[in-house]
């Protein structure tokens, strides 16, 4: 095996945050192609440069995706990394693992693979780092006889992800990761045949701390939350006194709706205020829980910059129930997949085509009717458009009113 | 382990099974008390307690990782937990591992064997957790910079806000190789972001044949290509570039990297919780630094700088965000002493939303 001198990557091997130098140097001891990748990175680092082409399609028979092609531009310094294409595979919900799993997993990347993980990819997936060409149906094969399967790339379902939820966390307000399992194994066409115009994101979040970043970066954020009141134990509220907390300055002061009070022996929250924040609730951590009807509030939309400018998700679905088998979920995501498709071009994610077309067109072709919950104010200008059938609504309600001698506004 | 034969491959292939199920991966403990946690407490900067309705407790012990790990590091991350936490464990949305330990007297030799090992122990609570990132040029075509090699500078400098002192809140760091943000850092409490800052150069003869011409066109948000009949291939109209790259993504004719002019940006007060205030994007307060690898050593300084000059003054529990919008941006850049230029005044999609409209501010 080539022996590549790496003077600026040993800088990184310095310093106490563990070394991904150290990582792919580990890798490269008993992988060429992890060697190659080395003296790659080297290269990049002394002329300030990457060295990667453009994927190319290769994929499984029958898939579109999983598999992203990549090709070194300098196949005849670095002949190891001529085809070191990254290999997808679908996560656990909540990145939870056996070591016999994961064992197995690891000799699969060592045998077909360069010995480089990334755990895990910004969607969620399990990566392997760099495999060829060849060895792509053979992957394949030992993955899905052991119950394993590629992710999402390209203009499809990415690999829908969630938060720990309920496996570890006591405020998840419905199982996230039972909705991300279901939700996945439902749509595994549109995940592995892209179909779509563009990437579709879900991410599963348990509540409004959003471990996951799902208003970020999902085109389907599904929050969970609830619609009772705040439970509240004045003893533990004490407890977190006496380890020191001033809660009037830690939480009184910084609740957002100013809906709680404290006179030194007893919490109040005005739950009728309460927008579910969540700082109260993550602040007095042994003292508060939220209680009742639980479900998930459903937003659209979010991405990165790229082209117009980022979007955060939309509140579309103020509150669905979260349970199996998600029928209601199932069925609000393919009637907003069959708009997306009719009224976008290549390229386009389905927050941009609601700016463009209007979120009245989205919220008509998926039946979810105005709420105010949607927005954070009604809009600014006076160019608004009517249809024939809102002025003959108005008109009729009008006819009524007349007859009725009752104002309806 | 033997590869497989192509006609062993065909024979025990199967498609579409998803992922397995995570009830199997999921500890006893876990199982027994799945939906009825009751609370927690964190015991020091990488060690949490939960406990169940039921009285039962499971601690999570969280160390950091480079996220690009070596299979011979997951075998050892097995042995471990083999040995601690009876063959279970977890990763977490940040790139850490969670050790899960379901009996207490191994909590404090888990910990012990994890430090001889070289682990960095921390991360929980008010501190800067591991950073998210992209690939960089380990593995990206489109890159403007290294992304693995820069977290390793930041992290070093910022090691101690992972393993033990404390900020007012969490605060959440990010790394994106280029615009494109496949790492989705908008919304963090200070990200890196690399930039291309150059008008790509076009291989006219090249582009013909590689590139679908439409497509081309249409990727350009500030619609600065057009056809050229004349070359068969696009022009470009530079004073509209803004240098997103989009073309690149779709036409690799068009060479976006530039290895003297790539470079490094710093947005800054993104969250994408609801707690106290909505979810924000992050803003962009330095529009340009060099690539310098394989230290960064001015990046570096400058995210230092800022967690700094936010660990200083913000109130407890107030985010980088929620800081910087409590006391004006216009004195976010007086406190940090950083140059405003005109990078930070929007023209693109945001301007109406950003620009001030009262004389109300701070000198």
């Amino acid at each position: 095996m080539k022996k590549y001198d790496t003077p600026l990557l040993d800088e990184l091997e310095k310093g106490p945050f563990p070394s991904f130098v150290k990582e792919i140097k580990k890798a490269a001891a008993k992988n060429e192609m992890a060697n190659d990748e080395l003296g790659q990175l080297e290269y990049s680092f002394k002329t300030n440069r990457g060295y990667w082409k453009h994927g190319g399609i290769v994929g499984v028979l029958g898939y579109g995706g999983g598999v992203i092609g990549r090709y070194s531009d300098l196949p005849d310094m670095f002949p190891e990394v001529k085809f070191f294409h990254t290999v997808r595979i679908n996560q656990p919900s909540g990145w939870f693992y056996t070591t016999k799993a994961l064992r197995e997993l690891m000799d699969l990347c060592d045998t077909y693979g360069s010995g480089i993980t990334n755990m895990h990819g910004s969607t969620g997936d399990l990566v392997f780092l760099g495999a060829r060409t060849e060895d792509l149906e053979p992957l394949f094969a030992e993955l899905t006889s052991r119950g394993w399967d590629l992710g999402g790339s390209g203009s499809a379902l990415r690999t829908p992800s969630c938060c720990v939820g309920p496996a570890r966390c006591e405020w998840a307000n419905y199982d996230t990761l039972e909705a991300c399992y279901q939700i996945t194994q439902e749509f595994q066409d549109e995940l592995h045949r892209p179909a779509f115009n563009y990437k579709y994101k879900i991410k599963f979040a348990g509540c409004a701390v959003d471990c996951v970043a799902s208003i970020a970066r999902a085109d389907c954020s599904v929050i969970g939350t609830w619609k009772g009141p705040i439970l509240i134990d004045q003893d533990a509220v004490r407890w977190h006194e006496k380890k020191g907390m001033d809660i009037n300055r830690e939480v009184v002061d910084m609740c957002p709706t100013q809906c709680i009070s404290y006179d030194g022996k007893e919490l109040k929250i005005n739950n009728d205020e309460c927008n579910r924040c969540m700082h109260c609730i993550t602040r007095l951590h042994k003292a508060l829980k939220p209680s009742g009807e639980r479900g998930a509030t459903i937003c659209i939309g979010s991405k990165a910059p790229i082209v117009v400018g980022s979007l955060l998700s939309w509140v579309i679905v103020p509150f669905m129930k979260m349970e199996p088998p998600y029928t209601e979920f199932k069925e609000l995501t393919r009637k907003m997949w069959d708009w997306w498709d009719e009224n976008s071009h290549p390229r386009e994610r389905i927050g941009e085509v609601i700016e463009m077309k209007g979120m009245r067109s989205f919220l008509e072709a998926i039946g979810v009717p105005p709420f105010p919950q949607q927005i954070k104010e009604p809009r600014k200008d006076p160019f608004f458009f009517f249809t024939e059938g809102d002025i003959e609504r108005f008109k009729k309600r009008e006819e009524e009113e007349k007859k009725t001698g009752k104002f309806i506004f | 382990m033997e590869k497989i034969t192509a006609e062993k491959a065909k024979e025990i292939r199967r498609t579409d099974v998803g992922p397995p199920h995570y009830g199997q991966f999921l500890p006893p403990v876990i199982k027994k008390n799945y939906g009825r946690w009751k609370e927690h407490e964190i015991l020091s900067p990488g060690v949490m307690v939960h406990t169940a309705e039921s009285g039962d407790k499971i601690w999570s012990v969280r160390v950091a990782t480079p996220r690009l790990i070596a299979t011979d590091t997951v075998r050892e991350v097995c042995d471990i937990s083999d040995k601690y936490c009876g063959g279970y464990v977890r990763w977490t949305s940040r790139n850490n591992i969670e050790f899960l330990v379901s009996d207490e007297k191994n909590l404090e030799p888990i910990q012990k064997e994890l430090k001889e090992k070289g682990y960095m122990i921390g991360g929980i609570g008010p501190r800067i957790s591991n950073m998210v990132h992209t690939q960089g040029w380990v593995h990206c075509h489109g890159a403007a910079t290294d992304a693995s090699g820069l977290v390793k500078a930041v992290m070093d400098e910022l090691a101690d806000y992972f393993t033990t002192k404390e900020l007012p809140n969490k605060l959440r760091l990010a790394l994106a190789c280029c615009v494109n943000m496949c790492g989705a850092v908008h919304c963090s409490d200070i990200a890196i972001v690399a930039v291309h800052t150059k008008v790509p150069p076009i291989d006219h003869a090249k582009l013909g044949k590689i590139c679908e011409i439409p497509t081309v066109i249409a990727s350009c948000p500030t619609k600065a290509i057009s056809p050229d009949p004349a070359t068969k291939s696009v022009k470009l109209k530079e004073e509209r570039c803004m240098y997103c790259g989009n073309c690149f993504t779709v036409c690799p004719a068009i060479d976006i990297k530039d290895p003297y002019r790539d470079g490094i940006a710093i947005v800054v007060g993104g969250k994408v919780n609801s707690l106290r205030s909505n979810p924000k994007f992050s803003k962009l307060v330095i529009p340009y630094m060099s690539n310098e690898p394989p230290r960064w050593p001015k990046v570096v300084a400058a995210v230092k700088h800022i967690v700094d000059v936010y660990a200083k003054n913000a109130r407890k529990h107030e985010r980088v965000g929620e800081w910087a919008d409590r006391i004006g941006w216009e004195k976010f850049f007086k406190l940090t002493g950083i140059e405003f230029t005109f990078q930070a005044i929007d023209d693109f999609t945001f301007m109406r939303d950003t620009l001030r409209t009262a004389s109300t501010f701070k000198w």
